[in-house]
């Protein structure tokens, strides 16, 4: 499974992407506030595989939405290559849209049914200033290519289209623009399972091929361990655990991880994980728990994470968490 | 998803699939033979439409009078011919100007969220205004040309587009191509035609159909109370109005002009109906 990851990439150390207490807060009735992503901080380095995980509601979508600026940010930072994405003008981050672009969740609304295959690419040809005429043709006919689609699929429709072909298209849209950095939000959860490996596949050899970044947004651990070298785990909006896939994954620190893995099947009886099982919902983002927001579900969970919230403390080689009791103390 | 979104092909034959309902298919040869009626007219008209003939004054429906004569002896039929060519334009011009006036309020308000409460709120104000009252009160004001009849009629039918567009215009805003086109840094004026109204295309055109049928039935009704288009140009409205005096010595100058309308307004709402159920992809499963 992990024969991607194996394969020696070259990533420079060099992040392309800081992100710094990222807070995005949505007004909601009654002057209240949902809390959807609050104080979220990474980096993702350039050429690397980034997957942001954790369940319904945890604000993984919309830390990504924001960073494309999709929805404006409450507050904090986005280094990107040294520029702040947050602070630019709605002018000046038009000009770093071909740069950051996003493949969608649903394949099925995240192409206009009114528009032929090459109108859909064509829009974004058009976004980067791509001229017009025979070259153009060819330009979609390769970037269909390159997502595995035929060349004379250019004059269809999307719903002529499987949710695969359909994924392919909307890769292939993100790529026209030649970014450096994608975001790819949750991209095979509404597959059918026997696609969801192709079109993982068709990523992850575009990402080496290209070179690109790639923030893979997912709610399965076992995909984003197939593809990611970091892995970001968030929970109501707070990052609870993040670093090198392989430390994570070999030693999860925060329960809220552990129960996450313990979760996720296996299909290798050789290899153990402690079995914790979660209770109860995902507490409400509009009045999240005082001190650690897991605390409500957490198994682990002693007085004094109602008290204060968990600093985010570096154990080794990036490997971060928020937890008190970490190391087994309280 | 994928068995809701795949009747939405059938667009290149919609006109096929129109005549191929019963219902819709009889509404739109009725409607082709009106439009056709009242675009030749001055071929298909025995008569003049305004000849005079006092000889031959109130004369009922016969073979040399069709529809029979009016109170000055103008030939009834002729003069419907006429007459639609009035009624049937003045309609089309007031759907076309409701729906620019409407279709662009509705986007402003679906799609700018700060400009939403205004909009809404102005749309909501003139709502409030009965129909016929508003655009009387409208022509009164602005003088009873065919111009002014079809810029008051416009605006008191444009809310009801501008309500239908701003609903639709939400749900699209809120969907993945949408966002898709601003992540491409696409100018938003480029967003709201290629992927809202395209998408919206389908409630605009129904809507539109009732409108049309409304503004013949107000052109006429603002006529008929004497605020619409000056009496000397015949329309279906203007007949019935003068007709009404001679209801009961000679009801067919009023009953022929009334039937006209009547079956106009019929075969639209059929092709409306048609169209409705075969642009909504969960109404055609059996097409």
């Amino acid at each position: 499974m992990s024969a991607v990851t194996e394969i020696d990439r070259r990533i420079e150390t060099k992040p392309l992407l800081v992100v710094e207490g990222l807070t995005k807060h949505f007004p909601a009735r009654n002057g209240r506030i949902v809390h959807a992503v609050e104080d979220v901080s990474f980096t993702v380095k350039r050429g690397s595989t980034v997957g942001l995980v954790g369940e319904s509601g945890s604000g993984k979508t919309t830390a990504g939405r924001v960073l494309l600026r999709l929805t404006e940010p409450t507050s904090g930072k986005a280094l990107f290559d040294g520029v702040d994405l947050f602070s630019l003008s709605t002018a000046e981050m038009r000009a770093y849209r071909r740069k950051l672009q996003i493949v969608f969740q649903d394949p099925f609304s995240s192409l206009n049914p009114r528009l032929r295959v090459s109108a859909i690419l064509g829009e974004a040809l058009d976004a980067c200033g791509f001229p017009r005429g025979r070259k153009r043709k060819e330009r979609i006919a390769e970037l269909l290519t390159l997502v595995g689609l035929s060349p004379d699929h250019a004059l269809r429709y999307p719903h002529e289209f499987s949710g695969g072909q359909r994924q392919r298209i909307g890769i292939a849209r993100a790529l026209a623009v030649e970014p450096e950095f994608v975001v790819a939000d949750e991209p095979v959860s509404a597959l059918d399972v026997s696609v969801q490996a192709q079109v993982l596949n068709l990523l992850g050899e575009l990402q080496k091929r290209l070179g690109l970044t790639l923030l893979f947004i997912a709610h399965d651990l076992s995909v984003v361990e197939y593809l990611c070298d970091e892995v970001v785990v968030m929970y109501l909006g707070r990052v609870m655990e993040r670093g090198p896939s392989k430390l994570v994954y070999a030693a999860p620190r925060h329960p809220y991880t552990r129960a996450l893995l313990a979760s996720a099947p296996v299909p290798d009886p050789t290899r153990r994980r402690t079995h914790v099982a979660l209770t109860g919902d995902i507490a409400s983002p509009i009045a999240p728990p005082s001190g650690c927001v897991f605390r409500t579900r957490c198994p682990e969970a002693i007085a004094a994470c109602a008290e204060i919230v968990p600093p985010t403390v570096e154990i080794d080689g990036g490997h971060h968490v928020a937890c008190i009791r970490h190391d087994g103390r309280a | 998803m994928a068995a809701i979104s795949a009747p939405l092909q059938s667009e290149p034959n919609l006109l096929a699939r129109l005549m191929g309902r019963p219902t819709s298919g009889i509404g739109l040869v009725v409607l082709v033979v009106i439009a056709l009626a009242a675009l030749l007219a001055p071929w298909i008209a025995p008569y003049a439409p305004v000849k005079l003939s006092v000889a031959h004054r109130l004369e009922a429906p016969s073979l040399t009078h069709l529809f029979g004569t009016d109170d000055l002896g103008r030939d009834v039929f002729s003069r419907m011919l006429y007459a639609a060519r009035t009624s049937l334009s003045v309609a089309l011009a007031v759907v076309v100007f409701s729906s620019i006036v409407g279709i662009v309020l509705g986007l402003m308000a679906g799609f700018f969220k700060k400009l939403d409460m205004p909009v809404s709120r102005l749309v909501d104000a003139m709502m409030t205004f009965p129909d016929i009252l508003l655009a009387i009160a409208l022509v009164a004001a602005l003088g009873p040309t065919a111009v002014n009849v079809v810029m008051a009629l416009g605006i008191v039918y444009a809310p009801r587009l501008a309500r239908v567009v701003r609903a639709s215009t939400l749900v699209i805003r809120e969907l993945p191509y949408v966002e898709a086109a601003r992540a491409l840094g696409v100018p938003t004026p480029v967003i709201l035609v290629r992927h809202v109204l395209r998408n919206i295309a389908s409630p605009i055109l129904v809507q539109g159909t009732f409108i049309f049928a409304n503004a013949i039935l107000a052109e006429a009704g603002l006529s008929f109370l004497g605020v619409g288009i000056s009496p000397d140009i015949p329309t279906w409205g203007t007949m019935i109005a003068v007709g009404r005096q001679y209801m009961d010595q000679a009801g067919w100058i009023m009953m022929f002009p009334g039937a006209a309308i009547v079956i106009t307004v019929l075969a639209l709402q059929l092709v409306g109906d048609g169209l409705r159920d075969l642009l909504d992809p969960r109404l055609a499963k059996d097409i």
